[in-house]
């Protein structure tokens, strides 16, 4: 990049000047009321974390309120209710809104200057996931305030949670929890696509930041963790709302069945929390070990391993439903199993300490004392993966004090040492050494007074959620020592607070890279908005390390794409192995489009909670219109010209579709999450299968030829939305548009043969289980089918405006995909609501 | 923290793991100690090299030499320890509950979990007697349980003689447990069942076979102190207690609430709730619910003091 230094020299600093003024104002926040319209990744990722992180106060507040009431034996300080929705809530907070979310909001924050990018690929839909997710959270912890917060614990089990006596809190979890789900799914499409092409030139994918490794890796476990329980809480709202008996076994359900589901998705989440961390802590130990990390090879591996292995070991945490023996010691062996790859990441860690020189600042004090908890966290694992250790141990509160160390040591330390070290980042400045140490010593020491005698309280026989307990039989001082240690604990966490709130704007800018770090995202600086000033040329796994003009070069605007001459936010999007530029991406701006739909969708979900159906409608109709103006006005469009220059010789396209699209990209995604719940509704059909010796409870069935008649026109649909894109694509508009009317009329056929199999059957979906999950399977293929219509109109309506031809087809090409997975869907539902009963 | 935690096992209360009184928990407890003692070496271990990789050393390693730490610490290690560690657990477990067979042609209990209550049914050679919440087993004989619910998922845990078993809805699941020593133990409620779950326990007693042959004998017959007071076993019925409550003998019949033929013999009332006294008795009749939230039986406020206490010093009397 130094064939740059040309004569006139002065003029060219000139220009440079007036490039970086234009760019800064591209890419300028909006002021006044308007700021929070903002959609850079900055913001989104600053608000995002920092809700994730109020919420996890208000979490910790009700521990510590838990704690008050089990300090001494017989305790009426709060009442059972009170009681039982602290620590339901407690659960549900720092999982859903805590654990996961932040890490949304560290990637979102740091991806970006990470991979060289100047922004996420569908910056939109990071802005329309954080509202979706700070609404979704204020409705569902603003529950406990009309003590109305779910009672059932974090998970939920029917019947307690579908009985009456669980109230409208049940609903508040499940509808409130679905929703912030989207926006976790949202936030694994964007992750997903950003890592894959938008990295910077030159980062092959065995050069990135393990960071952006283990982001994959989980926003890609997010895809396939998080439809389960999508699906399940589909099917228990059902049963809650219109008393469909999926989890009755009166009517042939069972309550095993939400068990399954939940920690299909349970499980991986724990692993979806840990490995983020583990990220964290990859991206700080090289740092302060002033070297590479030893084993980039093996951690990568570790990483896929531990999230493959995750998803087979959910039922070791129904040990006790008495499922067969056989079935207890393959799932006891899959747990120890994991044990494996998550000992290859620590090791990894000593591993690079040992061949460096350690520097042992804050963050690093942070991440030691993570790992030391974390370890003895895993080494209670291994115990209770044991299935005859578990009967003793398990709902007991040596699993209280199990999950908290691997949490706590494996999560919330490692946070704790990101924000630390990444805090320059945000702020221009290092947080303060000396409350950082006091407060890891305080929060450590805390820890280990609350959660270690739980190990001993649990193994002397105390059950986990128990409001009270008697005196004299051997838990009273236990319990005690454990409520002055969370005292302790929330000291420390206070002093971190404090640190934040107070220290801040009291020192002047510190240095760009404090900590000589060797990634790219220190080049950041946290004045500017545009991810960087121009983008580098990666060559090596710590860039800043090894390709030493590269850090001026980025500064002085001397990298790709240093301009944005046409006013316009503009990214470089990357080949998937090889990070080869292949395309300009214009992404969208400012817009209050994103909080407009996440307000709308937010009020679907709090209607439907109290069962205001008419208000729930209306919102979901103003939800739709909202994403179809957002997509007609910020998706597609044709640019002004074909092609960009981006510097040093190279001109890309600005229009992309296809499999070269990120919009294509996100619709695979997106699909292949929405392919994982309704493999879930199948499994379901399939699990009552299993059960039962008479599957249809005497119930009639939908026939054969309703099904097999919707499965025909949404086939028949299908290949004429393919012939579509063909036919587009050689140019013949009207034919085109033609048969986009014919694919609309087929599906909307379609939907209607669909409902028809059960319709004309008379199937009562109360009466049993065999026709309520028929009917489920109907009507998502229905809704599917009634999408595709509406995506179908979409293009129809974009050909007719002329957003839509036969060289700008992005459109077509995702909706074909779509189809695609609209024809699986079909397939499989229709040959098992219709041919599977009459094979049997 | 190890000779801490080892101190603390012995004599750790009645409803500990660590004091095992039956085969199963023995095993178990055993089978944790070793866990334990082989847990807290690797981890000062691990944490000791952490400490020296990131402080103690003198001179940076070769990346080889690291490199060689993470095959043989990360892998090798790891996978030796578990596969011996999952080899003796999974050769622990079909004899620790070995179901079927040659194990049936003993006692069966059956416990039916309520909110918050058990019903407990014994059974053996035809004889069949009704009880609740209280269980009471023979020192040495293995016992066959079958576990349902009427209600919510429960879980059924006796710590010093086993690991748990859940009640779920619309299945039977089972347990076997063989005590190895006298003596009264506590059970719980381990699955959270609603709001009073934690008031859902249960005492334990284990006898030696002859006295437990005597107590299920004497069980099988209408309690003696039933013609103590007929006034009371009228009122009893008179006031509505038979519609939920039976009592063998009488016109008792109903089914809702626990059996009380035999109640003024057990250790505790409430589920593990309270003494078994003539105090604690009319106390419960009279509020339950403010005893136990969430209670289905009625309150009896407006029963007068003099017919509270005569129904409950019958029921005392009931042995």
């Amino acid at each position: 990049m130094s064939d740059h230094a040309r004569p006139g020299a002065g003029a060219v600093n000139e220009d440079k000047a007036a490039e970086e003024a234009q760019l800064r104002a591209v890419w300028a926040n909006p002021t006044g009321w308007r700021y929070w319209t903002s959609v850079n990744n900055y913001q989104i990722g600053l608000w995002y974390g920092s809700a994730a992180f109020a919420f996890m106060l208000f979490a910790g507040l009700l521990a510590l309120l838990v704690r008050a009431q089990l300090a001494v034996p017989e305790n009426d300080l709060i009442s059972p209710e009170l009681y039982n929705q602290a620590f339901t809530l407690h659960g549900t907070v720092m999982m859903f809104l805590f654990a996961v979310p932040i890490f949304e909001a560290v990637a979102i924050f740091l991806l970006p200057p990470m991979l060289g990018a100047r922004e996420m690929p569908f910056p939109r839909l990071g802005a329309f996931g954080f509202w979706s997710f700070f609404i979704g959270g204020v409705f569902v912890c603003g529950s406990i305030f009309f003590g109305a917060a779910p009672n059932s614990g974090w998970f939920m089990y029917p019947p307690l949670a579908t009985s009456e006596q669980a109230g409208i809190g049940a609903d508040i979890w499940l509808l409130g929890l679905s929703f912030i789900e989207v926006a976790s799914i949202a936030a694994a499409v964007e992750l997903i696509v950003g890592i894959m092409k938008c990295r910077a030139p030159g980062m092959r994918v065995n050069l990135m930041p393990l960071f952006a490794w283990y982001l994959l890796i989980v926003a890609g476990m997010i895809l396939f963790a998080f439809p389960p329980l999508i699906a399940g809480d589909l099917l228990f709202e059902m049963q809650r709302m219109f008393d469909w008996p999926f989890f009755d076994p009166e009517r042939g359900g069972d309550p095993l069945l939400w068990q399954h589901l939940f920690w299909i998705f349970g499980h991986p989440e724990v692993y979806i929390i840990f490995l983020p961390a583990i990220a964290l802590l990859a991206m700080i130990i090289p740092t302060f070990s002033g070297r590479p990390i030893v084993g980039y090879s093996w951690i990568v591996l570790a990483a896929v391993g531990t999230g493959f292995l995750s998803f087979g070991l959910w039922v070791h945490h129904m040990f006790a439903t008495g499922l067969p023996q056989i079935s207890l010691a393959f799932f006891s062996a899959a747990s120890e199993a994991v044990a494996i790859p998550t000992a290859v990441q620590i090791f990894v860690f000593i591993a690079t300490m040992l061949a460096g020189r350690v520097i042992f600042s804050t963050p690093m004090l942070f991440a030691m004392g993570g790992i030391a908890i974390f370890i003895m966290g895993g080494l209670t694992g291994v115990m209770v993966a044991l299935a005859p250790f578990d009967w003793q141990a398990h709902d007991t509160y040596f699993i209280v004090a199990h999950l908290h160390y691997v949490l706590i040591g494996g999560m919330l330390f490692p946070v704790f040492a990101g924000l630390y070290y990444y805090y320059p980042l945000i702020d221009g400045q290092r947080m303060s050494d000396r409350v950082g140490r006091l407060a890891f010593w305080l929060m450590f020491t805390g820890f280990n007074i609350t959660f270690f005698p739980m190990h001993i309280a649990g193994l002397r026989g105390m059950p986990r959620r128990v409001y009270t307990y008697p005196a004299d039989i051997g838990w009273d001082w236990l319990n005690l020592i454990s409520t002055m240690g969370a005292v302790v604990l929330g000291i420390g966490m206070f002093a971190v607070v404090m640190d934040v709130t107070l220290h801040r704007r009291r020192q002047p800018r510190g240095e760009q890279n404090p900590w000589n770090a060797g990634t790219l995202e220190w080049l950041n600086e946290p004045e500017e908005n545009w991810g960087v000033r121009s983008i580098p040329k990666v060559a090596s796994r710590y860039p800043l390390w090894d390709q030493p003009t590269l850090a001026e070069d980025v500064r002085a605007g001397r990298g790709y794409l240093a301009d944005a001459k046409e006013g316009r936010r503009e990214t470089l999007v990357t080949s998937v192995l090889d990070a080869e530029p292949e395309q300009v991406l214009r992404v969208g701006g400012t817009s209050y489009v994103t909080i407009f739909c996440a307000a709308t969708l937010g009020t679907v979900f709090v209607a439907l909670t109290f069962k205001w159906w008419l208000v729930s409608l209306a919102a979901g109709i103003a939800f739709v219109g909202g994403v179809l103006y957002w997509l007609w006005t910020g998706t597609g469009e044709i640019p002004d010209r074909d092609e960009k220059d981006i510097g040093h010789g190279i001109s890309l396209p600005l229009y992309a579709s296809g499999v070269k699209s990120t919009g294509w990209w996100a619709m695979f995604i997106t699909m292949t999450g929405d392919g994982t719940a309704f493999a879930s509704l199948v499994f379901g059909y399939f699990f009552f299968w299993t059960i039962h010796t008479d599957f249809t409870g005497g119930q009639a069935g939908p026939g054969a030829f309703w099904p097999m008649a919707a499965l025909a026109l949404f086939a028949l649909a299908w290949s004429v939305t393919l012939g579509a894109r063909e036919i587009n694509r050689q140019g013949s508009v009207l034919a085109t548009r033609l048969l986009l009317v014919l694919g609309a009329v087929l599906a909307a056929c379609g939907c209607a043969a669909a409902l028809a199999g059960p319709w004309t059957s008379a199937m009562d979906p109360t009466a049993h289980v065999y026709p309520a999950i028929v009917w489920i399977l109907v009507i998502w293929a229905a809704i599917h089918g009634a999408v595709g219509v509406l995506m179908q109109l979409y293009c129809l309506a974009r050909s007719l405006a002329g957003r839509l031809t036969p060289r700008h087809d992005m459109e077509l090409h995702n909706v074909a995909l779509y189809w695609h997975f609209m024809l699986v869907t079909a397939l499989v539902t229709f040959a098992v609501v219709g041919l599977f009963p009459e094979v049997l | 923290m190890l000779p801490a935690l080892a101190a603390l096992s012995a004599c750790s209360g009645v409803q500990s793991a660590l004091d095992p009184a039956g085969e199963e928990a023995t095993q178990v407890a055993t089978l944790f100690w070793v866990m334990t003692v082989g847990g807290g070496v690797i981890w000062a271990g691990t944490v000791a090299l952490a400490l020296y990789a990131s402080r103690w050393k003198r001179h940076a390693a070769t990346e080889q030499g690291a490199g060689r730490l993470i095959f043989w610490g990360g892998v090798v290690f790891p996978v030796v320890v578990l596969t011996a560690l999952l080899s003796y657990a999974l050769w622990l477990m079909p004899s620790l509950r070995p179901f079927g067979g040659e194990a049936t042609q003993g006692l069966r209990i059956e416990i039916v979990g309520n909110q918050f209550w058990w019903h407990v049914v014994y059974r053996r050679d035809g004889a069949e007697v009704v009880s609740a919440n209280e269980v009471r087993l023979p020192v040495g004989q293995r016992v066959e349980f079958a576990l349902e619910s009427a209600d919510m998922i429960h879980s059924f845990w006796i710590p010093a003689l086993g690991g748990k078993m859940d009640l779920i809805p619309g299945r039977t699941n089972r347990l076997s447990l063989l005590a190895t020593k006298a003596g009264v133990y506590r059970g719980q409620c381990a699955e959270f069942c609603g709001i009073s779950h934690a008031l859902m326990a249960f005492p334990v007693v284990v006898s030696e076979p002859a006295e437990f042959d005597a107590w299920l004998e004497a069980r099988t017959r209408p309690a003696i102190g039933l013609d103590g007071s007929p006034a009371a076993a009228r009122l009893f019925v008179d006031r509505g207690c038979g519609d939920c409550h039976r009592v063998d003998g009488t016109e008792a019949r109903g089914t809702a609430g626990p059996d009380l033929s035999h109640v003024g013999s057990r250790l505790t009332i409430g589920a593990g709730l309270l003494p078994n006294d003539d105090e604690t008795l009319a106390r419960f009749i009279a509020h339950p619910a403010s005893l136990k939230a969430g209670s289905r039986m009625p309150a009896y406020l407006d029963l007068p003091a003099a017919e509270l206490a005569e129904i409950a010093a019958w029921l005392k009397g009931l042995q």
